[in-house]
């Protein structure tokens, strides 16, 4: 009963955020209405015992994702309401294709519960082990069946990370910066000379 | 008792948002990036209760998979966004064509 109402209640939160994120004015609206569906989304998946990949979609998506798209909103200066003139242009023609593709996946359903598809039997081999918590399981599973798809999933971010740096780095112009290999090749010589000039002649620099 | 079918329900529609999303927003590609992260999200809401549902971890590892790409793609993105924001000072999508050359 609970559960039941628990999971109303995120539903109808998480589809009602989305609609605000695709239609707030206001893009800071949007990645706020964003951060509030990842919240219900991860209740969604509390509800079905898989915590750590609810506690994984907060630290990963509200914490560094959001962020960072609000970030980029706040950042750059832009006129937000020239960038929506084909909001109500583009309605109908979006409305049509959201409404075909709900029919279809509808359509897909039901083909599923009619037993028409075969979705397959699970692999007895990553069922959850027993009398462990859900994040436990998952290591388990991850260190060891998975582990070098785990390494590749780290490269990735390892190249998303210096993509991220090489596309925004620039080289200004006209800043004095320091020069540290010009520093440490400097020798005693080129900076500092010893002359015994005769009196009254001066020192030539 | 909540079964599957409303799990699926629920992350359909929210997929569906996800591309309403970018046909409504077709000039503004924050919205547009807002909205893929919508559809990834509604993607690893299948993932994960199919996984819970049939006992099967997998699905809960490969939404962890999907989690990563989603977040690399936003950080390229955002950065290809504040990079082509620096040049021409507008994010309007209509106009990228411009930076072929």
């Amino acid at each position: 009963m609970i559960q039941a109402l628990a999971f109303y209640l995120f539903a109808a939160l998480v589809l009602l955020s989305g609609v605000f994120t695709i239609t707030a004015k206001n893009p800071v609206h949007s990645v706020l209405w964003l951060i509030l569906a990842f919240f219900n989304a991860a209740g969604l998946m509390i509800l079905v015992g898989a915590e750590f990949i609810a506690m994984l979609l907060v630290i990963v998506y509200v914490g560094a994702v959001a962020v960072l798209f609000l970030f980029v909103v706040m950042m750059l200066d832009i006129d937000f309401a020239t960038l929506r003139a084909g909001f109500m242009k583009n309605f109908p023609l979006g409305i049509a294709i959201a409404l075909v593709l709900a029919a279809e996946l509808v359509l897909g359903i039901g083909a599923e519960r009619a037993g028409a598809l075969k979705l397959g039997v699970p692999d007895a081999a990553t069922a959850p082990l027993a009398g462990v918590s859900n994040t436990e399981a998952i290591g388990a599973l991850l260190y060891t069946r998975y582990l070098f798809v785990f390494e590749a999933s780290g490269m990735i971010l390892l190249v998303a990370m210096i993509g991220a740096i090489v596309l925004t780095h620039r080289q200004r112009s006209g800043v004095r910066g320091q020069n540290i290999p010009r520093q440490i090749a400097r020798r005693p010589e080129e900076a500092t000379v010893n002359q015994s000039p005769e009196v009254g002649a001066g020192v030539k620099l | 008792m909540i079964g599957i079918e409303h799990y699926v329900i629920v992350s359909s529609i929210l997929f569906v948002l996800g591309v309403l999303g970018i046909f409504l927003n077709r000039k503004n590609v924050i919205v547009i990036l807002m909205a893929i992260e919508l559809i990834l999200l509604a993607v690893n809401l299948n993932f994960v209760a199919f996984s819970a549902f049939l006992h099967d971890l997998v699905g809960q590892v490969f939404a962890m998979f999907v989690l990563t790409v989603a977040a690399g793609e936003a950080a390229i993105g955002l950065a290809i966004l504040v990079i082509y924001f620096r040049r021409r000072g507008s994010i309007a999508v209509d106009d990228v064509n411009h930076m072929k050359g």
